[in-house]
Formats: structure tokens, sequence, C-alpha cells
């Protein structure tokens, strides 16, 4: 859990992060939105103390993290940056076994962490375990920039625009086994980005920033259906906010039982844009949906996208 | 194909024409006397060219040494937060340290500490700081921001940092400023003779006082391997060094 309390920053005399308060509950997936220069890299980074708060406090499971060293709490902290940071003269083992030797692990148990994480991110362990940084691709560098993160287990993931670098392709995928990991792990996640279709398909709260302050605070359905500025209509993009509501709502919300149309089933839990998109291929205006084990349970119809 | 490569090397050759020079110069003693029929002794006997080196070689290993562990030092002091003041004022000293030529150091400490290799040693150390300060402070700064970010995110402490990120990416770039500071100090080093010091530079200058040019020609060519094996050496060094390296 993370609990920030009126947390300003100043850089020359600007005001870059403005008295700001957010509580991100444990096991939460929460996404900084917000455009850039807005102040969410700088809220993430005085969290784990790479940058010194001005006012205010900032509480990381309870406890005020002034209290403790510098070093013991970024060691309690998974760190993930856009430019991934790994260290290149060391094989992809070491780089992950990072915070673990720091604790002092021994040795087997730091092994067995290591083929668990890569298996983890679907890297072979024997193929990847030697190589270096530089042999790797961009969203293989990202992966293991995630390992390391998680090697230790730590109770909370900080991470700043870690997919922002990679081609969309490979930004899909991480997406997923990031949202993955997360439904397995639970672990605190506090995510920034700029990129409000990321923000909506991974968080399950989202904040909204806006010149240092929070706009608006929500789970993503309560900011797309209920925008409560200007400005997040205008950064949620007023054109394609219809789509976005479509976007943050699941099938299972539409569902009409017992029904049956023709066609590829969508899952229980795809979002209801998916299903827009799924009418427009096929010429439909219902299309049938199954559940978690593949069966049939019904359809959604497009009068049901509008209700 | 290994063993193959291994005789390859110049490292090798040039090395072992060194030794035998070193060891076998009387032998050229024919040769000296059919190309200088007027010089004799041919070759230079007040001293064995292998004492001229051990004592060249300490000189050298003493004046490098000493400058890479300052000018490392330096470096690395300015690029922490206590020391990044004090930056400019070091580069601006290293810098007239290597402008201010070694003969005219030579000439001001003489007088001060006696004839002999210490004011040579003097002389080579400060000549050879910029070099070593200058490619420290390049190899540190080359240190990728993310890497130190991430360094630091991950829980290092500063010392972690430099000992386990900064130092070992920044060492290729530091030893090849290591690596010119020794060979100009192997070079120069032989102008220590003119105030007592004994190096390769002896024969030369007693060869230049006598008119005996095969003294001056045996001394220019044994320097000249010494310095190039050294260099062949610690480039070798340097290569291995930047393995892995982006």
């Amino acid at each position: 859990m993370i609990e920030i309390d009126r947390v300003s920053k100043s850089y020359g005399g600007r005001r870059i992060v403005d008295a700001l308060s957010l509580t991100v509950a444990a096991g939460a997936f929460c996404v900084l939105l917000g455009p850039s220069g807005c102040g969410k890299s700088t809220t993430l980074r005085m969290i784990n103390r790479l940058i010194p708060v001005d006012a205010g406090t900032i509480r990381v499971g309870g406890e005020e993290i002034g209290r403790v060293p510098a070093e013991a709490l970024r060691r309690r902290i998974g760190y993930v940056i856009q430019s991934v940071g790994l260290f290149p003269h060391w094989p992809v083992a070491d780089n992950i076994a990072t915070v673990p030797r720091l604790l002092r692990w021994p040795k087997a148990r730091i092994e067995r962490r290591v083929d668990e994480l890569l298996e983890l991110f679907r890297l072979d362990p024997d193929l990847y375990r030697g190589k270096y940084p530089p042999q790797l691709s961009g969203g293989e560098q990202q992966r293991v920039g995630v390992a390391r993160a998680l090697a230790a287990d730590p109770e909370l993931l900080l991470m700043d625009e870690p997919f922002a670098a990679v081609d969309p392709v490979t930004r899909d995928a991480l997406q997923q086994e990031i949202a993955q990991i997360h439904r397995r792990t639970r672990k605190t996640v506090l995510f920034v980005t700029h990129d409000i279709e990321e923000a909506l398909r991974l968080a399950d709260r989202i904040a909204l920033m806006q010149q240092g302050r929070i706009a608006q605070a929500g789970t993503p359905l309560d900011i797309v259906a209920h925008p409560a500025s200007d400005f997040v209509r205008d950064f949620l993009g007023r054109r394609g906010l219809g789509l976005k509501l479509l976007s943050v709502r699941t099938v299972a919300e539409r569902l009409r039982r017992g029904e049956s149309a023709e066609g590829e089933a969508l899952a229980l839990d795809a979002p209801l844009s998916e299903a827009l998109s799924a009418m427009a291929l096929r010429h439909a205006d219902r299309v049938p949906v199954k559940d978690g084990e593949g069966r049939p349970v019904g359809v959604v119809t497009l009068a049901d996208l509008v209700r | 194909m290994r063993k193959g490569r291994r005789l390859a090397s110049p490292l090798l050759w040039v090395t072992l024409l060194f030794a035998v020079l070193l060891f076998e110069m009387p032998a050229l003693q024919p040769v000296f006397h059919w190309a200088f029929p007027e010089a004799r002794p041919a070759i230079y006997d007040r001293d064995s060219f292998f004492a001229l080196f051990l004592s060249q070689l300490a000189i050298v290993a003493a004046a490098s040494g000493a400058a890479s562990a300052v000018g490392i030092a330096l470096a690395i002091f300015v690029t922490r937060p206590p020391g990044r003041d004090f930056r400019a004022l070091v580069e601006v000293l290293a810098t007239i340290g290597q402008t201010f030529p070694p003969v005219a150091v030579l000439a001001l400490t003489v007088p001060a500490i006696g004839f002999g290799a210490e004011p040579t040693v003097i002389a080579l150390f400060l000549y050879g700081l910029l070099p070593v300060l200058a490619n420290a402070l390049a190899g540190l700064e080359g240190v990728p921001a993310a890497v130190r970010e991430a360094a630091e995110g991950m829980g290092l402490t500063p010392l972690q940092v430099l000992r386990q990120v900064e130092l070992p990416l920044a060492a290729p770039v530091i030893l090849a400023g290591v690596r010119t500071s020794v060979t100009i100090a192997i070079g120069t080093a032989t102008i220590g003779s003119t105030v007592g010091a004994v190096t390769f530079g002896t024969p030369i200058f007693d060869g230049l006082a006598a008119d005996k040019l095969p003294f001056v020609i045996e001394g220019a060519v044994l320097v000249a391997l010494f310095a190039i094996v050294t260099d062949m050496a610690l480039a070798r060094l340097e290569t291995r060094l930047r393995r892995h390296r982006p």
C-alpha cells in the first residue's frame, strides 16, 4: 500500500508536484496517467527516494519512507524504467539476481529464483541465463528488466513508462504478461504512462494528473463514463470516448443468456469494444459468448452495446 | 587454429625481438663495426642493457603508477556530488601539468632535490596525469544514465554503484588513458638521463656527447621497442575488457 499525503516538489521555482495526495491500496494496479511534464514520473521517483520530497509525507506499507535507509527501502520496491538500464557487463542471470544478491540470499535460492523468473517471462533459462544484455532484443531486455524488479519478491512495483520504447506488437505482449503477473501475484503496482489505451487496458485504478495535481482518480469506468472536467474529457479524446467506454466494460455486463448466434464466440471477460469490432467485421448484429471452459453461454447484441 | 593465431600475434614477436636485443646486443658487434668502423667500442658497455631496462622500468612504474592512481582517484572525486564543484579546477591543473614541458620540470626540480631518478619521476608523473584523468572522466561519464538510475533504484549503495557498475563499465576507457600515459612516459623517461637517471637515454646522451652514433641507435631502438611492447600488451588487455560491452 502506498499513501502519498500532500507531497510537493519544485525545480527552479516551478512546482512540478503540487500538494498531491493519492492512496494506492495493497494489491491494486494503479496507473498514474497524464501528459508529459505533469509530474507523474517525479511522483513515482519520490516513492523510492530517487528524488527527495520538498514537503508532505509518503508511506509504503504503513511506514514513512524517510524512516529507513534509502537503499533498504529500494530493495523492497521493484523499479522498472523505460530505458530498462540493464547492467551491460553482467549476464542476464546476474542482472536478475541483483537485489537477491544485495540481500545476501543463499546461492542455490538465487539460482532457483532466476530460472523461475526466466520461465515466467517465457525465456528459456538454459538459453538466456548466460546471455549479455546487448545480445537481447528490446522486448527481451524489458522482460529481463521486469524480472529483475520482481526478483526479491518486492511488496511494491514501480513502473515508469516501461513499454513506451518497444514496438506495438511487443508492447501488446508485455502488457498481457504484466497483467497476468499482477493477477497471479497481487502485487501493488504503480504504473506511469501517458498512453490512455495502455491505462484503460491495465489499470484497476487510474489517477489522471494535470500540472502536478490529480485531475481525477477512480476506476477506468468512472473516469470514462463521468469525466470530471474538460481537461479529463480532452485527455481521453472526445471523439473516441464512446469506444473507450466500450473498452472498459466487459461482455459479461451485457450478456443475453440462453440465446445463440453463429460465428466464433467471445470470452466473458472480453471488452465490449471487441464485440463491436466482431459485429462490424462479420456484418452481424449479434455475436456468441462462451465461458471459461469454452461452453456457449449466450450472445451480445448491437442494441445491448448502446443500452 | 588457436595455436596458429597465437603464433601470428605481433605482440609475441615484438616481445621476442626486444628480449633478444636486450640480452644479446653484443652479438651485433660485427654489424656495428662494419657500419661504423671508427666507433670503438661499438656496443655500449658501461652498464648492461638489462640494468638500464630495470632502472627505467622502475622509474616509469613509479611515475605512471602514481599518475594513474591519482588521476583515477581525482576523476572519481569530481564525479561524486561532494567533489563536483572542484571539477573545473582539477581539469585546469592537469592541463597545466601536461603543457609544462618535462625538461622544464627537471630544470626546476633538480636544484631543489638534486640529481638522480626522483626529478624524472616527478616530471613524468605531472606529464602523465592528464591522459589518465581525461579518460577516467570520459569513462565514468560514459556510463549510461539509465544504468546508473537502475543501479540506484535497485538499492545499490553509492560505493556499490561505483565498484560494481561505474568502474567496470568505464574500465576500457580508463585503461586507454593509462596506456597513453605509460607509453608517453617510457619515451620521455630517456631525458631523465640528462640529470642522472639511469635509462635507455643514458647510452643515447653518452653517444651524442662522445659522437658515438652506435650508442644512440642502441638506446633508441631499445626504448622504442620497450614502448611498443608495453603499448601492445595494454591494448590487448583493453580489448579483453571491452568484450560484451555495448
